[in-house]
């Protein structure tokens, strides 16, 4: 087990450099240059080459990858020698639009996505599993007909509908959250209703679409499991529906959605752009979006692309190493 | 005298979109203490069906069961099949019990052979989690686990096939039931592990004095075993009598031409093997009369070709023999003997 997980982490490592390295290369390819677009009105070549020279471009991409790298150990001071700004490490950039470390900012961004993440992956699960189970267990009578009225109103309503219909004809109408106060910032720790304020319907419009999806999964799953032999053995030794239900069929029916749970949780905290959008919420989402479309803030991009595919292999090598607890047939290769 | 399971005109049918699937039907046979029934018939005859209803194991909601199967039990007797489903569980375990086909498949993956033994004796016993474990671990050595010990925390995926058979047996036996049901419960298994099970079975079986119920389509498998046989066929027992009967006056032609099937190591090499012509009859839509009749070789001899009209009755031809044939045994016996 130690040897099989040391070999993972080392691969994710690997991977990680792989990934790093090519958005580097990509964000090198775009035909737009970061050192002109900051230059003032009387551009002049020398300028652009200094500016260039200033935010670390006039070198290869090897090169800034490494530095890249090496900043995110030990910290960079960004910008020409003697007035450069020092990040300390992990330093993931320096956003000269905005005058700050990218760090910062990240670290400024990063709990109204983890709040959106935690609080929708919270609310589909529950929903999403019991509703499925819910549905297996009566199979083609009504509760398993509302169920499956639910999933196609969540598969099929896109966030950018459903999340502008809850904002206006729930969140508005009935005066639930004050507009002015819509997004804002509450810890939820020390405050709780502020954080629901804020997070519940955000996380409720992004939670329906999942969870329509995952009680078709858990549903299906539960079905098929159900007619496995050993469900029949369980069966035939005698025990109560309730104890096969929740020892043997769950156990068996619900270890394909740990992996994908897994994954789609994962994804969410790289941002979700059009329910931070709606919501106003000022997370990794509206960060990158903003910074592709408005300032062109190449560090930014390079951050936020950089924590979603890291967030993504770590969560697949969690997964993994789950799985291996749940299923002993994983556990022995 | 009666004996331990009487079960008397079992129908066990499945509504489907295409009709209905008559899979059992007046099913009738016994078994008593210390007994062995074999019930022998290809697949889709209707043997584990049957069995499956007297466990109580089809989804009620998918199954229309009638007749009745009773067990005579030391507290009174139980007809399993009208009883409510919570007495016919409470009976699952502790008196019937079932091994089945494939025991890679019929074992959780995801437990420890240990731990589902455990379950299973926990379930009408009360003990500390310890107890539950000592007995696990009894019954492993009992079905002949080497290494009981350290087997014990091991996966179903860990087993070969027959250690997991054996395991399986374990688990049915914990609580010490009367009756146990094997369901072809070495069809999956190599040859020689099959003997080793069947032994096995044998041995648990004078130790505990079960009744056995064990479904095959292997008569060899059934000659060395069985007391008693039941030939089914399109859901039907075609015969019923004691191994000698059926493998030495064989009365019914659907039970020749099984035996003509078999190859017999005192035929020579010269000799081939006779294969019944014809398919299995449709569930759905039987035959009108005897469901054997479209592959039977001898219709022709019944006079008023009655066999593709009237369903022939089970009758005693001998002492204890019964036969669903319109053929007298004597004008079987002169057809078979005019062939050869």
């Amino acid at each position: 087990m130690l040897k099989y997980v040391s070999r993972r982490i080392l691969y994710t490592t690997i991977l990680l450099l792989i990934v790093s390295l090519s958005i580097f290369y990509i964000f090198d390819l775009i035909p737009m240059d970061p050192a002109r677009l900051i230059c003032s009105k009387q551009c002049t070549p020398a300028l652009v080459e200094a500016n260039r020279h200033r935010l670390g471009l006039d070198v290869s991409v090897i090169e800034q990858w490494w530095r890249f790298i090496v900043g995110l150990f030990a910290g960079r001071t960004f910008g020409e020698d003697g007035i450069g700004q020092f990040c300390s490490a992990p330093a993931l950039g320096y956003s000269f639009p905005r005058h700050e470390c990218v760090t910062t900012i990240v670290a400024n961004a990063f709990p109204f996505t983890l709040s959106l993440a935690v609080g929708a992956f919270i609310m589909w699960i529950s929903v999403g599993v019991s509703l499925g189970v819910l549905s297996a267990r009566k199979k083609g009578k009504f509760a398993d007909r509302a169920a499956s009225v639910f999933v196609l109103v969540g598969t099929s309503l896109p966030t950018f509908i459903s999340g502008i219909l809850i904002l206006l004809f729930i969140v508005l109408k009935f005066n639930l959250v004050n507009p002015l106060e819509l997004g804002d910032w509450h810890n939820p720790f020390t405050e709780p209703i502020g954080w629901l304020n804020t997070f519940f319907f955000p996380c409720a419009t992004l939670a329906l679409a999942y969870a329509a999806t995952y009680t078709r999964f858990t549903r299906s799953n539960v079905i098929e499991t159900s007619s496995e032999d050993y469900i029949r053995t369980a069966r035939a030794k005698g025990l109560t529906e309730r104890v096969i239900l929740r020892k043997h069929t769950l156990r068996a029916a619900l270890a394909p959605i740990v992996t994908i749970a897994g994954l789609d949780f994962a994804g969410l905290l790289g941002g979700a752009v059009i329910t931070e959008g709606i919501f106003g919420l000022n997370g990794l989402g509206k960060l990158s979006i903003k910074a592709v479309t408005q300032t062109y803030d190449l560090p930014i991009i390079v951050a936020t692309t950089l924590i979603a595919s890291t967030l993504v292999l770590v969560a697949n090598l969690l997964v993994d190493i789950t799985y291996a607890f749940i299923d002993p047939r994983v556990r022995a290769e | 005298m009666s004996k331990f399971l009487e079960v008397r005109n079992l129908n066990v049918s499945f509504p489907t979109e295409d009709g209905m699937v008559r899979a059992s039907n007046g099913v009738t046979y016994s078994v008593g203490l210390g007994e062995t029934l074999a019930i022998v018939g290809e697949s889709g005859s209707g043997k584990s069906v049957s069995n499956l209803a007297v466990m109580g194991l089809h989804n009620p909601t998918r199954t229309e069961i009638s007749g009745e199967a009773i067990l005579n039990l030391k507290s009174g007797s139980v007809d399993v099949i009208s009883a409510d489903t919570e007495t016919v569980r409470k009976l699952r375990g502790k008196e019937m019990a079932m091994i089945f086909q494939d025991p890679m498949s019929a074992l959780h993956p995801f437990f420890s052979i240990g731990d589902q033994i455990a379950e299973a004796w926990h379930l009408y016993n009360k003990g500390s989690k310890a107890d539950g474990k000592n007995k696990a671990l009894e019954m492993l050595e009992l079905v002949g686990i080497p290494d009981a010990a350290k087997r014990i925390n091991d996966f179903p995926h860990q087993f070969s096939g027959g250690m997991r058979q054996r395991a399986m047996i374990a688990m049915a036996l914990v609580n010490n039931p009367s009756l146990l049901i094997a369901d072809e419960p070495t069809t999956a298994l190599d040859v020689t592990v099959q003997s080793q099970i069947l032994s096995l079975l044998k041995e648990l079986q004078i130790k505990f004095n079960m009744a056995i119920i064990l479904i095959t389509h292997d008569l060899g498998v059934v000659a060395e075993f069985a007391d008693r046989i039941c030939v089914m066929y399109g859901g039907r027992i075609v015969e019923d009598g004691t191994v000698e009967d059926i493998f030495y006056q064989p009365k019914h032609p659907y039970t020749l031409g099984l035996l003509n099937s078999v190859p017999r190591i005192t035929a020579g090499t010269s000799h081939r093997l006779k294969a019944i012509p014809g398919q299995p009859p449709s569930l759905i839509n039987l035959p009108k009369g005897c469901s054997f009749a479209p592959r039977c070789e001898y219709t022709s001899k019944v006079a008023g070709g009655k066999c593709s009209t009237e369903v022939p009755t089970l009758d005693v031809k001998n002492a204890g023999h019964l036969s669903r044939c319109f053929l007298s045994t004597e004008s079987l016996n002169n057809l078979v003997k005019d062939k050869a």
